[in-house]
C-alpha cells in the first residue's frame, strides 16, 4: 500500500467522526418508528411487575406499561424488546440511550429525576416493606432491634435500613448485596432476619420463592409512601408526554368504566368526553404526534389500568394484592385520571 | 532544498510521528468535548462536589470506621481499605498455600503428589464466581440460626450469621497503644538485624517476638488503658460484642485463597522444576540432605524464575477481589456501585475505581520489579 494511501485510509475516520458531529439527533419518536421497535428497561424477574413467563413471553404491570406505549406509538403491543437490567445498570442504560423508556420499580425521587432523567405519571404506588419469617413472632419495625435485613444495592431501600435503624434506634445490621435474587436466597437460607424492598416485590418474592408463602409477613418499613414511575431520558418532552399520556389512557379508561370488552361499544357514546378520549373527536392524539385512536388502541390491546392491575398482581394473580393506594381517586386510592381534551 | 527535505527518510519519519501524535491528541480532545457535550445535553451532572456529601447507605462491614452520616468520600476509602484487607489476607495465604502445593506436587508420596494434582485440577477449572457462591452457600447453609447457635467453646459461637468469639477490648486511647507496639516491633527488626548479622534467623525470631511482647505490656502498663476480654451475648435477634467474623468475609476469602493457590502452586512447581538437575546432584555430592538442598539451593534459584508470573498472578488476585460483590462483602465495586445508584455520578465513581486500581496494581508491580531485581543472577 502506498503511502499516500495510507494516509487516505487513517483520514477517513476522522472525517467520519466530524460528520456524525455535525449530524443532528433524532427524536425518541422518530428513532422508535424507524426501528419499528420500542426498546424498554426491565427487571431481571420480578413476577407480577416484570418477569418472562414459560413461554418467554414478557408479562407484569411494569410490562404492560410498555406495552400501552409501544400501542400508542407503533399500534403493535408485542412491538416491544424487554432489556433485564439490574438496580444500578438501568439509570444509565435509559441515559445512555439503550432503552427508550424505563418503567421498572422506580422510585420517583428528586435526586434521579434532577440528574438526566424525567419521570411521567406514577403506575404503582406503595410503601417500602419488611418481609420476615412469622416464627420470628415480630410484626412492627420498633421490634427489630438487632436484626440483621438483607438488602439489594441500586435501589431506595438501602438508604431506608439507615433512616429507620437511626429512627427507632435498633442497631440493623445490614448485608447488602449487588443482585436482587442473591439478596433474596440469603434472606430464604436464614442469613438474615428480615428482607427489605417495595412492598409489592416483596409480595412477588414470597409467592413466588417461599416454600410456603403463609409463613411469611410483611410490614411496612417507614410511614411514607414511595411512587413507582416509569422514567424517560430528559430533554425530549414529546416523548415524556408520549408516555405519560399512554399511562394516563389506561387509568382514565378504568375512570370513564370502558373495558377491553366494552370498548367498542364506547364509541358510540352519548358522554363527549368519552368520545373526544377515544379519538372519534380529533385532535387529542395528533398533539402528541400520534395517531388519534392511540387510547382506543391501547384498551383494545391490554384494557384499562384495573384489568392490568388484577390480572398482573391483584386478585386474578398469586400475589392477590389489594388495589389500596393504587384505586382510583374516586375509590379513595391515589390514581387520579387527567383530562383528556 | 525542499525537495531533498521531502525525501529524507528522517525528515519524514519525523513528520509521520507528529502527525500520529496530533491525531491521538486530537481524538483524546474530541471524546472529552463530545463527552462533556452529551453529558449537559442529558441533564447529566458532572463535577466531584458530590464528595463532601453526607453517603446516608450503610455499609456492613469495614475495617476503618464508618458510619452513613460520612462522606461519599470516607464511603470510598472505607471501599479502598476492605479491598485492600482482602487483597493481602488472600495473596498471604495464596503464597503460603502455593508454596505447599508445589512441594506436595512434587513429593515422593503418591497419595499426597496425587491429592495435590487433584487439587489444582479441580480448582483451575472451576470459574471463580461459582466457587465463591459454593462457599457461600456452605456458610450460610450448615449451621444453625443464632438462637440455636453451636457452642464448641465457652464463648464462640457458631451460626448462620457467621463467627462470634470473645475478644480484647480497649478503653480510649487504644489507638495509641497499637501504633507503639508497632514502632516498637520495627524497632526491633531493624536494630536486631543490624546488630546480630551472624546470629542465624531461627534463633534470631523467638527474642525479637519476646522483647516485642514484653514491650508492648510494658507499654500498655505505662498508658494505663483498661482492658477487658468481651465475650459476645445473644441479644434481641443477634449476637452482640466480642470478634466477628461474617459468612461473606469468610466466603470470600476461602474461594479467593483456594482458587489463587492452584495457580500459585502451578508457579512455583514450574519454577522449582526449571532449576537444572545438576543442582540436585551437585547437592548431594556434598551431603546435604534433600530438604536442605531444596531450601537452601533450588528456591533461591526457582525464585528469580517464579517472580515475573507471580506478579501478574497477584495482580489479577486484586482484580479478582471485585467478584465479592456477588456474595455482598462490601469492597470497592460493592461500594463504587452502591455511590453510582445514589448520586447518579457514574464517570466520577468509575473514574475513581479505575484510579485506585490503577495506583493498587502500579504499587504491587513495582514492589515485584523491584524484588525481581534484587534476587536477579548478578553477572558480573
Amino acid at each position: 500500500m502506498g503511502y499516500k494511501l495510507k494516509l487516505a485510509a487513517l483520514c477517513l475516520p476522522v472525517a467520519g467522526m466530524l460528520f456524525a458531529m455535525s449530524a443532528q439527533a433524532a427524536t425518541t419518536l422518530e428513532t422508535v418508528k424507524e426501528r419499528g421497535r420500542l426498546i424498554c428497561g426491565a427487571s431481571q424477574g420480578t413476577p407480577g411487575f416484570g418477569a418472562p413467563d414459560d413461554n418467554g413471553y414478557w408479562r407484569g404491570l411494569d410490562i404492560e406499561t410498555c406495552r400501552a406505549v409501544a400501542v400508542a406509538v407503533l399500534g403493535d403491543k408485542d412491538a416491544v424488546d424487554f432489556v433485564p437490567l439490574s438496580g444500578q445498570q438501568r439509570i444509565p442504560a435509559l441515559q445512555t440511550g439503550e432503552i427508550d423508556i424505563l418503567p421498572r420499580t422506580l422510585t420517583w425521587t428528586l435526586q434521579r429525576d434532577a440528574n438526566g432523567i424525567n419521570f411521567t405519571q406514577p403506575n404503582y404506588y406503595e410503601f417500602t416493606g419488611f418481609m420476615m419469617p412469622k416464627s420470628l413472632g415480630i410484626t412492627r419495625v420498633e421490634d427489630m432491634a438487632g436484626a440483621s435485613v438483607c438488602v439489594q444495592t441500586g435501589s431506595t431501600t438501602e438508604v431506608v435500613v439507615n433512616d429507620v435503624s437511626t429512627k427507632h434506634k435498633l442497631d440493623l445490621q445490614p448485608v447488602v448485596f449487588d443482585n436482587t435474587s442473591a439478596a433474596r436466597q440469603a434472606f430464604f437460607s436464614g442469613r438474615c432476619d428480615a428482607l427489605i424492598t417495595d412492598a409489592g416485590a416483596l409480595a412477588s418474592t414470597r409467592a413466588s420463592m417461599a416454600k410456603n408463602p403463609d409463613d411469611y409477613i410483611i410490614f411496612p418499613a417507614t410511614p411514607y409512601v414511595d411512587a413507582l414511575t416509569p422514567a424517560v431520558r430528559q430533554g425530549d418532552d414529546q416523548w415524556m408526554d408520549i408516555v405519560r399520556w399512554s399511562i394516563q389512557a389506561l387509568i382514565a379508561a378504568e375512570n370513564f368504566g370502558i373495558t377491553q370488552a366494552n370498548v367498542d361499544d364506547m364509541l358510540q357514546s352519548k358522554d363527549p368526553r368519552i368520545v373526544r378520549f377515544l379519538g372519534v373527536d380529533p385532535g387529542n392524539g395528533t398533539s402528541l404526534g400520534l395517531k388519534d385512536d392511540f387510547a382506543y388502541q391501547i384498551i383494545k390491546a391490554l384494557g384499562n389500568y384495573g384489568e392490568i392491575f388484577d390480572r398482573n398482581v391483584g386478585k386474578d394473580s398469586p400475589l392477590k394484592l389489594e388495589r389500596g393506594y393504587n384505586a382510583l381517586f374516586k375509590d379513595g386510592g391515589m390514581m387520579l385520571p387527567l383530562a383528556f381534551q | 532544498m525542499l525537495q531533498s527535505l521531502w525525501y529524507s527518510d528522517r525528515f519524514r519519519s519525523w513528520i509521520m510521528q507528529i502527525a500520529l501524535l496530533g491525531a491521538l491528541l486530537g481524538l483524546l480532545y474530541w471524546i472529552a468535548g463530545n463527552t462533556i457535550t452529551n453529558l449537559a445535553e442529558r441533564g447529566i451532572r458532572t463535577g466531584f462536589d458530590f464528595l463532601a456529601h453526607p453517603a446516608r447507605f450503610p455499609i456492613s462491614e469495614s475495617v476503618v470506621h464508618y458510619t452513613p452520616s460520612d462522606s461519599f468520600l470516607w464511603a470510598f476509602v472505607v471501599g479502598v481499605a476492605n479491598t485492600l484487607w482482602l487483597s493481602v489476607i488472600t495473596l498471604v495465604l495464596a503464597t503460603a498455600g502455593g508454596l505447599f502445593l508445589a512441594l506436595a506436587q512434587l513429593a515422593k508420596h503418591p497419595l499426597l503428589s496425587r491429592l495435590a494434582v487433584g487439587y489444582v485440577t479441580l480448582f483451575r477449572n472451576i470459574p471463580l464466581i461459582v466457587q465463591l457462591l459454593f462457599f457461600y452457600g456452605l456458610a450460610t447453609s450448615v449451621f444453625p440460626a443464632p438462637r440455636d447457635a453451636f457452642e464448641p467453646l465457652p464463648g464462640v459461637f457458631l451460626s448462620l450469621r457467621g463467627v462470634y468469639a470473645p475478644g480484647l477490648v480497649m478503653g480510649a486511647g487504644g489507638g495509641w497503644v497499637i501504633a507503639a507496639s508497632i514502632v516498637l516491633l520495627l524497632v526491633t527488626i531493624w536494630l536486631g538485624n543490624r546488630r546480630f548479622r551472624d546470629v542465624s534467623l531461627v534463633r534470631r525470631i523467638p527474642s525479637f517476638v519476646g522483647i516485642w511482647l514484653v514491650g508492648t505490656v510494658i507499654i500498655g502498663w505505662l498508658a494505663d488503658v483498661p482492658l477487658h476480654l468481651e465475650s459476645p451475648v445473644l441479644h434481641g435477634l443477634n449476637f452482640r460484642g466480642g470478634m466477628y467474623l461474617s459468612p461473606e468475609f469468610a466466603a470470600i476469602v476461602v474461594g479467593l485463597a483456594l482458587y489463587t493457590t492452584a495457580f500459585t502452586g502451578e508457579i512455583i512447581r514450574g519454577g522449582i522444576e526449571a532449576v537444572g538437575k545438576g543442582q540436585w546432584e551437585g547437592g548431594r555430592a556434598l551431603g546435604l540432605w534433600d530438604r536442605q538442598i531444596m531450601f537452601r539451593i533450588i528456591l533461591p534459584q526457582a525464585l528469580r524464575i517464579i517472580v515475573p508470573p507471580m506478579t501478574s498472578q497477584y495482580l489479577s488476585t486484586v482484580k479478582n477481589t471485585t467478584l465479592a460483590v456477588a456474595v455482598g462483602y462490601p469492597e470497592l465495586g460493592l461500594v463504587v456501585n452502591t455511590v453510582i445508584n445514589q448520586t447518579g455520578q457514574a464517570l466520577e465513581s468509575i473514574m475513581v475505581m479505575l484510579g485506585v486500581f490503577l495506583t493498587v496494581s502500579l504499587t504491587v508491580s513495582l514492589f515485584m520489579n523491584w524484588f525481581n531485581a534484587r534476587i536477579a543472577l548478578v553477572e558480573r
